[in-house]
């Protein structure tokens, strides 16, 4: 039955690390909800049982960004606010991931002013632009699934937080907070 | 009587040296009169027994940009006694661009002073804490000023690093 009688013939599969490490790590995208305005909404309706983001692995969304992968940018980032979603972008462990939801972080949307910032990518890396205000809830899901994508073609090498020393060898790279 | 004739009568016994404007719009009563007695209206309006404006809703102001007396902070006041609201205004010029503070009168009026010293400028003399209320501290514009570009003044409000 299932995956056990494939054991029981062949017992081993061939692959690579990096494709091992790519499916474990987009399998269990987990976000940080930085729902700083209405784009928030849809953000928990995108978590609730009718789109059930625990689908695509992510529905652990954490309230500490020491636990998280993905930060979902979701609202208005005002000059006041962008320090602070600065700090919380830094403190996640690396390899992230950011998703600018909705037109605001995208380009300051319909707040064409002097205290909000006209797109969060000046000052954060900004992988998945998402259209909509406010994109629904599937439209976070694609924003999702195109994530899943881009950390499935990436190479365990290609990540920040990995450097090869002098002798040749890959070792983590313990500074890479302070870099950033 | 009509509270709409007696404020206006009981103002003029109380400050009699002083000269009120009194007008109506949309059956709301508005009352201006020159800034260095609002201290002495706000107290009197809110501490007489048949008229008890406990209520200081809001403080705002209007930049005119051109005018002579540049700015109007204006004052929403409420009566739940009576269900009433009454507006006054006074002007304050840009060359000495400051109005005592009611927040001795009302409680409330400390942070609504704090917004409209963050937006327009005008110092609001012998506040107890008068910080901005939106914008950074560092920051050095008043955004609600006529002269204020839309889109602000760049680099005005610093971003983090990249």
């Amino acid at each position: 039955m299932g995956l056990e009688s494939y054991l029981k013939d062949e017992g081993f599969l061939t692959t690579t690390i990096d494709a091992m490490i790519a499916w474990a790590r987009k399998s269990s995208v987990w976000p940080m909800p930085m729902g700083i305005s209405c784009c928030a909404i849809e953000m928990m309706a995108a978590g609730d049982p009718k789109y059930d983001i625990a689908r695509f692995g992510s529905e652990v969304m954490r309230f500490t960004p020491r636990q998280c992968d993905l930060m979902i940018v979701a609202g208005t980032v005002t000059y006041k606010m962008a320090p602070v979603v600065r700090k919380i972008y830094d403190q996640m462990p690396d390899p992230k991931w950011v998703i600018a939801m909705g037109a605001c972080t995208s380009s300051g949307g319909m707040y064409r002013s002097y205290s909000v910032v006209q797109g969060i990518d000046q000052f954060l890396p900004v992988d998945i632009y998402l259209a909509g205000c406010p994109p629904r809830p599937d439209n976070l899901l694609h924003a999702l699934m195109m994530i899943q994508e881009k950390i499935g073609k990436t190479k365990a090498a290609q990540f920040k937080n990995i450097k090869i020393d002098d002798k040749g060898i890959t070792v983590p790279d313990l500074n890479v907070i302070q870099k950033n | 009587m009509d509270l709409k004739t007696l404020i206006p009568q009981k103002l003029k016994e109380e400050f009699p040296s002083t000269e009120f404007e009194v007008s109506e719009y949309r059956d709301e009563l508005t009352i201006k009169f020159e800034k260095k007695i609002i201290v002495d209206v706000c107290s009197f309006l809110k501490s007489d027994v048949d008229l008890e404006f406990v209520w200081c809703s809001d403080i705002t102001a209007i930049d005119w940009a051109t005018r002579k007396n540049r700015f109007t902070v204006v004052y929403n006041i409420f009566s739940m006694k009576h269900n009433f609201r009454l507006r006054l205004k006074c002007d304050v010029d840009e060359s000495d661009c400051s109005i005592d503070t009611v927040s001795s009168v009302w409680q409330a009026a400390n942070w609504q002073e704090r917004e409209t010293y963050d937006m327009y400028g005008i110092k609001f003399k012998n506040h107890p804490d008068l910080r901005r209320m939106y914008m950074p501290e560092e920051f050095e514009y008043h955004p609600l000023r006529k002269d204020f570009p839309l889109m602000g003044i760049p680099g005005s409000l610093p971003l983090p690093k990249k």
